[in-house]
């Protein structure tokens, strides 16, 4: 029972709740069951086939290699940004955090048409690459950079104002007693910020496995080579094979679930803010 | 007294400033600078007359009109209803909460690519709701309703998570005063709430059409993609690059980020305004 | 003018308030004063309406309001941290009440802008309604929130540790100032406090409070010279405490007579200044047990090692149930 006079009508109460409710389940829950239920149209004997053709399975491989390299990378840019810029002060420090933010405001297509502008055939750099012989787009390494761009700012922002908030009486402390900066960051630092650190991992990966337009501009949709498991998704469902697409498509989605069941209880635990700043 | 230096930064206890800040800025110059630079100079090679010719043609004005037009729609959507949820996540308790709210977060984990097909999959006239619309002459898939409930579903968390903390920090005893002065629970929303809450939602609804307007993955699927009429820009440059025509293809880029950039800007100085006409 | 009868709250397990019985007169400046948790701001927040009581009436002016939603009271409330609308101007703060008004009392635009001027005027603000709560300091802004109440013509004003969150010179000036305008205006007021000093300074009555409980109503000069109870007479002004045969022994420093016959005895152990007091520690001749006194600093200070021999002319001794069984002179 509510002791506060300042609250809608129970009625009004419920209404706004079954609208938000509602909303929810529409354009949010209802999406998401259609992948999983998509998928098993035909049972589970062809969804697993989908699963296990050598495309598919190259697939798989790609995305997950290409998360095995750009989130560690940037778990550590992410790292070294927020004790540069929460630790010390320093004049251009709004210019930074911004800088760093830009790969969010950026669509995911012009992310990969920088890199097609900067490493394509007639690139800045094409030419030299090709003396070379390295392929860049239309390859792996393209993938990688394509990704590591786009999922350049996820650890960072969540270190940031976590960082922020804790200060830096524990380094000092640490100092004063005579660690060094390793010793400080690895006993003191660290286990301040693993929540944190945590959770843009998580965010870091989802998006890493998950991305598509940059992706898709950059790899050159080369099956079984240059083919991500987003991009598998879309070759599958442009050709009319749904099972298949939706197939590899709750892969992805249980990835996403994953994520969010990881999110909440790393909110309940560490009583994160509720997911702002994104 | 000796006369002070200028010291670009104050001085630290804490080391590893050098090691953390040069990293930082080695990395952030390789990987979002230099390839940011790329596209202005390439853009800037392009000439005016070919950049105005190519970046603002007929079927990129189109395309321009639909991106921006279904992000601004979708905004709106989302700045209603993202304001609803997050009143209900932030004022009431009900059972499966934490569920809503993790739930709430989906867009932001969910590959794009998945949402497209499953959005598409819904609303294709086969579709589990799009069999129901159809009959009635609504369609939805392979149009700009399409486009724009694909948006809704990426911008929710946008608002939703802009709004959340600032309604949580709200102090009930404004509502209260309000109350003791005589306004009903109404008026106490519109006159003093919303005008609270009012920057955050700006701030949500500017997040959400940014990423709206460059969104790409999950509109290709339920849009059609017909040049002219559902065609959007990110998808309008992407066809340029499978031609080989640069050229066009950064031209549209360039004017898709000084736009978004503008509109964000505009929305930034005019928090900035307010927040300065308040006092701090 | 306000009757509350039975007042009785929970919230939860936790019971905030015990059967509250309270008269207030028209004009009247009361207080309610009590430490923390002792339930008089929730006493104050069942008679503005913005909670309810589990049980019990309240009568405002002749009209039973015990379950009438806080908008239809007719309250003035002053909130501890001001509660200004930061995104209005000072004028609309203040003519805010006036213009959510709908129906026969609405005043027109012009009405309520110069309404909202005078109350500006009384308030000693005069000029500052263009200006944004944000840029005013603590002071102003509580007299802002003071204006806004006063706008609507309540026939009750009720403050919520007004001066809680101002600066101690600010926090004077202040109550100064609200007692003056209480004389000019007349307006039936209750305010709580737990600051012991203000309430004697500007209350009619005082109603002291503990758990949930009144212990005792007065006014200030009565509450202070005969304490009741052992929590109002330790709890208002400073108190020596000494057992006695029968419970303890309640006398103010002022009570004190330092005599050589004296029938009580202190050895100093320790002494030191504690304000408007020489504190000093030490074993009492008789039961031998350590305990503070507390002497006025008009007189010597005591030394170590000396002994000083008393007995208050005036004390009031309580038994362990916290009845008083004696008063006055011993």
């Amino acid at each position: 029972m509510s002791t506060r006079a300042t609250t809608e009508s129970p009625i009004m109460r419920a209404v706004l709740i079954t609208v938000a409710l509602v909303f929810l389940g529409f354009f949010l829950l209802l999406p998401l069951l259609a992948v999983f239920s998509e998928a098993l149209r035909e049972g589970a004997g062809p969804f697993l086939d989908a699963l296990h053709t050598p495309d598919a399975l190259a697939a798989i491989r790609l995305t997950l290699l290409i998360a095995a390299i750009s989130v560690p990378l940037n778990m550590v840019f992410g790292i070294a940004a927020s004790w540069a810029i929460t630790k010390f002060q320093f004049p251009g420090k709004a210019l930074l955090i911004t800088l760093i933010d830009l790969p969010f405001s950026v669509s995911p297509v012009v992310s990969g048409l920088i890199f097609v502008l900067l490493f394509g055939a007639n690139g800045l750099f094409g030419a030299w690459l090709a003396e070379h012989d390295l392929k860049i787009i239309f390859a792996v390494p393209g993938i990688v950079l394509a990704t590591v761009f786009i999922t350049f700012p996820f650890v960072a922002r969540e270190l940031i104002p976590l960082m922020l908030e804790q200060g830096k009486d524990d380094e000092e402390a640490a100092i004063s007693l005579g660690a060094n900066g390793w010793q400080t960051f690895w006993h003191v630092t660290l286990p301040n910020i693993r929540w944190g650190l945590l959770y843009g991992v998580l965010l870091c990966n989802a998006r890493a496995m998950g991305e598509f337009g940059a992706v898709s501009v950059v790899s050159g949709h080369i099956r079984g080579e240059t083919n991500t498991m987003p991009l598998h998704v879309e070759i599958l469902y442009n050709e009319y094979d749904f099972v298949g697409a939706f197939a590899v498509a709750s892969l992805l989605a249980l990835l996403a679930l994953v994520t969010l069941v990881a999110k909440t209880v790393l909110e309940w635990r560490f009583g994160l803010h509720a997911g702002a700043r994104h | 007294m000796s006369t002070s230096t200028w010291r670009w930064r104050q001085p630290s206890v804490l080391p590893g400033f050098g090691l953390s800040f040069g990293f930082t800025l080695a990395w952030l110059t390789l990987i979002v600078l230099i390839p940011l630079a790329t596209i202005f100079l390439k853009a800037a090679g392009l000439g005016w007359a070919e950049f105005v010719e190519v970046g603002f043609s007929e079927r990129a004005m189109a395309a321009y009109r639909l991106s921006f037009g279904t992000a601004a729609a979708a905004g709106l959507v989302n700045a209603v209803f993202g304001l609803v949820v997050a009143w209900v996540l932030v004022r009431y308790n009900f059972p499966g909460k934490q569920v809503v709210s993790a739930l709430v977060d989906l867009p932001f984990a969910l590959p794009t690519a998945v949402a497209g097909i499953a959005l598409t999959a819904l609303y294709a006239p086969q579709g589990w709701i799009g069999q129901f619309l159809e009959p009635l002459g609504i369609k939805v898939a392979f149009t700009w309703i399409g486009i724009t409930i694909a948006l809704v579903f990426i911008g929710l968390p946008f608002v939703v998570r802009s709004v959340e903390p600032v309604l949580a920090d709200l102090g009930r005893d404004v509502e209260e005063a309000a109350a003791t002065l005589g306004a009903t629970r109404w008026q106490t929303f519109t006159q003093v709430i919303f005008p609270a809450i009012g920057p955050a939602l700006l701030t949500g609804f500017a997040l959400a059409f940014a990423r709206g307007v460059g969104e790409y993955g999950s509109v290709i699927f339920i849009s059609g993609n017909m040049p002219g009429r559902t065609e959007i820009a990110p998808l309008l440059i992407v066809t340029q690059l499978e031609q080989y025509a640069y050229a066009g293809a950064t031209a549209i880029a360039v004017v898709m980020m000084l736009a978004s950039f503008a509109v964000l800007l505009l929305i930034n100085l005019i928090q900035a305004a307010s927040r300065r006409r308040m006092g701090a | 003018m306000i009757h509350l009868r039975g007042i009785t709250k929970r919230f939860g397990d936790y019971p905030a308030l015990h059967g509250i019985d309270l008269d207030v007169a028209p004009g009247e400046f009361i207080a309610l004063l009590g430490p923390s948790g002792s339930g008089k701001t929730t006493l104050l927040r069942i008679i503005a309406g913005l909670e309810f009581q589990d049980s019990g009436t309240v009568l405002l002016g002749g009209d039973d309001v015990s379950r009438t939603p806080v908008a239809d009271r007719h309250v003035g409330f002053v909130f501890q941290h001001y509660a200004l609308f930061r995104h209005m101007t000072v004028a609309d703060n203040v003519a805010f009440g006036l213009s959510v008004r709908r129906g026969k009392g609405r005043l027109p635009k012009a009405a309520r802008r110069a309404r909202a001027e005078e109350l500006l005027r009384l308030v000693q603000l005069e000029g500052l309604g263009p200006r944004y709560p944000g840029q005013l300091s603590g002071g102003q802004r509580q007299r802002v929130a003071l204006a806004r109440a006063l706008a609507i013509e309540p026939r009750l004003l009720l403050l919520d540790e007004p001066f809680g969150a101002l600066d101690a010179n600010v926090r004077k000036d202040l109550r100064r100032w609200l007692r003056d305008l209480h004389k000019q205006m007349g307006l039936t007021s209750i305010f709580v406090t737990h600051d012991q000093e203000e309430a004697l300074e500007l209350a009619d009555r005082v109603v002291v409070m503990n758990q949930g409980r009144i212990e005792q109503i007065g006014a200030p000069d009565a509450v202070y010279m005969n304490p009741e109870t052992p929590f109002v007479s330790h709890f208002v002004g400073e108190t020596n405490r000494l057992p006695a045969p029968g419970g303890e022994i309640h006398f103010r420093p002022h009570e004190i007579t330092l005599a050589a016959d004296g029938a009580e005895a202190l050895l100093v152990d320790n002494v030191f200044r504690k304000g408007a007091v020489w504190r000093a520690e030490g074993l009492l001749e008789g039961s031998g047990q350590f305990v503070e006194l507390d002497l006025p600093s008009s007189g010597d200070a005591p030394q170590l090692g000396q002994t000083i021999r008393f007995h208050p002319h005036r004390a009031r001794v309580f038994n362990p149930n916290g009845d008083q069984t004696q008063g006055e002179t011993r």
